[in-house]
């Protein structure tokens, strides 16, 4: 929409433009305020709604339906005076809602009043054997490149691992005419029990289980079958893989593929939450840390509102709930509607939301990861992929005594790459809680030092022109 | 708990005095509020450098540059050291005249560590300098080590004489009753006839608590650090009018720091980055390495450091007390320092005195009425 860069400031800024900063700059438009919409893709809708406004209706159809939905919440920003910025990373902001981007190859600091941050999930990143591999990806990555280019596996697929994607991507594969040579799902089976309790308030939301019946049902139909309770799944090859081993039913197996994909759930990317220094705690359903909100969307940091899946895992419809919610909490804290106003706005969003969550604790509990798969990585398993450490690295920097994430941090390089920890934060977080036996907030994550994405010395040397020595 | 020396501080100069008194079988215990190396001793840019020292630290910084130079005899371990040289560049003819002051000032201290370099030279040292610099000066051995490595390797070695180092340990209350330091920390009380305060930026109030307080000023120095490169150049390179500490690390990544001051909340040990002076610090990098422009900044820091006025640490005994002693406030350049230090400390310790001259850090310089 707009080649110049963003304004110095605004009254508010909205990181994200998937579901929830779609929904938030909406619901925020049209009360008169200064509204920047910042995102880091080319085009809006984020993951979930990914390339909705140039995707060909042949291949958005084999998407399934709940894909449409995004065409509504990016064209109710098209036609609003909100600020869209594409291809805009943000690579700082602080406690004083001050903003480092870079938009195209630009680099600025602007300010808001008040910020909402809308980032989203990240793939869990689970380290095992032969991950790093190329020929071996996230099944994310794998739907990035349907949705965007229509690119899927010439010589088919192995998919493997644990979560509600991985059905979906089975099945949007199945309907583009993949080879699915296998679908391994590493969920326990005791998962099931586990889950049971949770079954009653989930069929207040049956739809998404009948969707998810359904899914398999046409696999199964297609004559993909899926192994259950798979486990030691690992990629072997030696320039990349050539095959993938695992146990099923007491027995080693190996399947020979080029290209695995495979997916451990997603959790909140928190890189920006924890760099404004907003507080965080261990969810142990989710098994990830969390930005600690209020009912609407309030971080621990004046100003600075959180809603999506960056707050914890909810599915799109519930971001969306949550991100109008967010956007009136900013526009009331903006003193441009009333405390009582705000409440009336909220209402249908926040019965809505309630309805959203009773399929929640259910896949919570159904996706369980097992703490073998999180905390137990091998010793000659890499876990840093920047700088190639390894479990075993890591372990022998606790035996010495460096018994925290930021020292293990320190002595082995660990999450100093460019991702920024971004990859291995969670692994190390684990391994150093199996190894010393102290909790998973005790040990803690690693400090957060900016930039969050690099920038180059150009790009930081252009800002402040006037500041000198 | 009962030792000989109890020691505050579990960074670098902490523990280097640890292990020099330990080699001399003198027990002690370092205490500390975090983790050893939590703060400036962890996270500083590791510099080795003479060049350019207050004429002051001169004998001590030279005396540890030797020390360094064999610094495997003393820890076991050689703290990732590398001696390519301390470069500072004169751009202009002014500078290189104030450089040529300089060196003949360290000369006529009757040292010759620090020599001026012609232009010629100073490009077949550093061919990526950008051109029409006039010269510099140069301490052709000095280097660079890696600070946290060197901390575990200086705490290991302790310990594997026997030091006690505790971490997490808070220290409360200090008082001295029947010649013994009591110290109170909330993991318990601990004893001992003498007691050094090498708590960097936390050291004021310990000063103050031996009734000599100390205008001690806590300050956060920020860094930066590149993804790796191509190796292109082995000196570490600072500039005579400029402020920047510039250095390809043995890993391929560039460290770059200038002395410029993160926003710093002292009580919630947290700092945040100043980006204004850390675009200053990248325009300096790029008027001296212009090709640099698409080098990605991955990650920047800054560890907080005790800073006093006039730039000299504290190096001394207790006006106070015959008991007690302090080594801190080395205002961002006490790395290369540390190994001396625990020397000197150790033999004010067990000797009552050094062959160093000791006196410009004498803590009683702060006190008015003297």
């Amino acid at each position: 929409m707009s080649t110049a860069g963003p304004k110095a400031h605004y009254s508010l800024v909205i990181i994200g433009a998937g579901p929830a900063g779609l929904a938030a700059a909406a619901a925020a438009a049209g009360h008169g305020l200064d509204i920047a919409l910042l995102d880091e893709q080319r085009a809006p809708g984020g993951q979930i709604y990914r390339a909705i406004e140039s995707i060909p209706a042949e291949r958005a159809r084999l998407l399934g339906s709940e894909y449409r939905r995004g065409e509504d919440l990016v064209g109710a920003i098209r036609n609003s005076d909100v600020e869209y910025f594409p291809d805009t990373q943000i690579w700082s902001l602080n406690r004083e809602r001050e903003i480092g981007l870079v938009h195209g190859r630009s680099a600025a600091m602007i300010s808001a009043d008040q910020v909402v941050l809308a980032g989203g999930a990240i793939e869990r990143p689970v380290p095992y054997p032969g991950w790093t591999l190329p020929g071996v990806m996230n099944a994310g990555a794998g739907q990035i490149l349907l949705k965007a280019q229509g690119i899927v596996p010439a010589n088919g697929v192995v998919l493997a691992g644990s979560g509600a994607l991985l059905l979906l991507l089975a099945w949007q594969y199945m309907r583009a005419g993949v080879q699915i040579k296998a679908l391994l799902d590493c969920t326990p089976m005791h998962n099931h029990l586990r889950a049971l309790p949770y079954l009653p308030r989930a069929l207040l939301a049956r739809h998404y289980l009948l969707k998810g019946l359904q899914y398999k049902l046409d696999l199964k139909r297609a004559g993909i079958s899926t192994l259950q309770n798979v486990s030691d799944m690992q990629a072997d090859g030696e320039q990349r893989v050539e095959s993938v081993s695992y146990r099923h039913r007491g027995r080693q197996h190996t399947i020979k593929t080029d290209l695995l994909l495979t997916h451990f759930g997603v959790i909140p990317h928190i890189q920006l939450s924890q760099a404004a220094g907003c507080r965080h705690y261990w969810d142990k359903s989710q098994q990830c840390w969390r930005p600690q909100v209020d009912e609407w969307g309030n971080s621990s940091v004046n100003g600075i509102l959180i809603a999506g899946d960056g707050v914890g895992i909810g599915g799109a419809r519930t971001a969306e709930h949550a991100g109008r919610l967010t956007a009136l909490e900013a526009v009331r804290a903006l003193g441009r509607v009333s405390q009582h106003e705000r409440d009336r706005l909220a209402r249908n969003d926040r019965k809505w939301m309630r309805e959203e969550q009773h399929i929640r604790p259910f896949l919570e509990a159904f996706f369980h990861l097992p703490g073998k798969l999180l905390a137990a990585p091998a010793d000659d398993t890499v876990v840093c992929r920047c700088e190639e450490v390894t479990a075993g690295a890591i372990r022998k920097a606790i035996s010495e005594g460096h018994d925290d994430s930021n020292q293990v941090k320190f002595l082995t390089r660990c999450g100093m790459g460019p991702c920024q920890g971004r990859q291995c934060a969670e692994s190390v977080t684990h391994i150093v809680a199996g190894a010393t036996g102290k909790s998973l907030p005790e040990v803690g994550l690693f400090r957060v030092r900016p930039p969050i994405t690099p920038l180059t010395l150009e790009q930081l040397g252009s800002l402040f022109p006037d500041e000198t020595e | 708990m009962k030792t000989d020396t109890l020691i505050i501080g579990g960074g670098l100069m902490g523990c280097s005095t640890a292990l020099q008194l330990a080699k001399r079988g003198a027990r002690c215990v370092i205490l500390d509020k975090d983790s050893p190396g939590r703060h400036a001793s962890g996270v500083n840019a590791g510099g080795l450098r003479r060049l350019n020292r207050h004429p002051a630290e001169i004998p001590l910084s030279v005396a540890s540059a030797e020390m360094w130079h064999d610094i495997e005899s003393l820890v076991d371990n050689d703290c990732d050291t590398r001696f390519p040289g301390q470069i500072r560049v004169a751009e202009n003819r002014e500078d290189m005249q104030k450089l040529q002051e300089r060196a003949a000032m360290v000369r006529d201290l009757g040292y010759a560590h620090e020599e001026i370099i012609e232009r010629e030279a100073l490009y077949q040292l550093v061919p990526a300098l950008t051109p029409d610099c006039e010269g510099a000066l140069i301490c052709r051995d000095d280097g660079y080590g890696r600070p946290f490595h060197a901390l575990n390797a200086f705490r290991r070695k302790a310990c594997s004489l026997g030091v006690e180092c505790h971490s997490a340990t808070r220290v409360d209350q200090i008082d001295r009753a029947r010649k013994e330091w009591r110290v109170i920390t909330p993991k318990g009380e601990y004893r001992a006839p003498v007691l050094v305060n090498c708590a960097g930026a936390w050291a004021g109030p310990i000063a103050a608590t031996l009734g000599e307080p100390v205008p001690l000023k806590a300050g956060a120095p920020m860094l930066m650090i590149s993804e790796r490169l191509p190796r292109f150049i082995e000196p570490v390179i600072g500039a005579a009018s400029r402020k920047l500490s510039f250095k390809q690390m043995q890993n391929g990544t560039l460290l770059i720091g200038g002395a410029h001051m993160a926003e710093l909340d002292f009580k919630q040990q947290l700092t945040e980055m100043n980006w204004a002076k850390l675009a200053v610090s990248a325009r300096t990098v790029l008027a001296l390495f212009p090709q640099l422009k698409d080098a990605r900044i991955v990650r920047t820091w800054a560890g907080i450091e005790a800073f006093m006025p006039d730039h000299l640490p504290v190096i001394s005994r207790s006006s106070t007390s015959a008991h007690a002693y302090h080594a801190f406030g080395f205002s961002a350049h006490g790395f290369q320092m540390s190994p001396v230090v625990g020397k000197i400390l150790s033999q004010l310790i067990l000797d009552d005195q050094t062959n160093l001259p000791i006196e410009p850090f004498d803590i009683r310089r702060f006190q008015k009425d003297r």
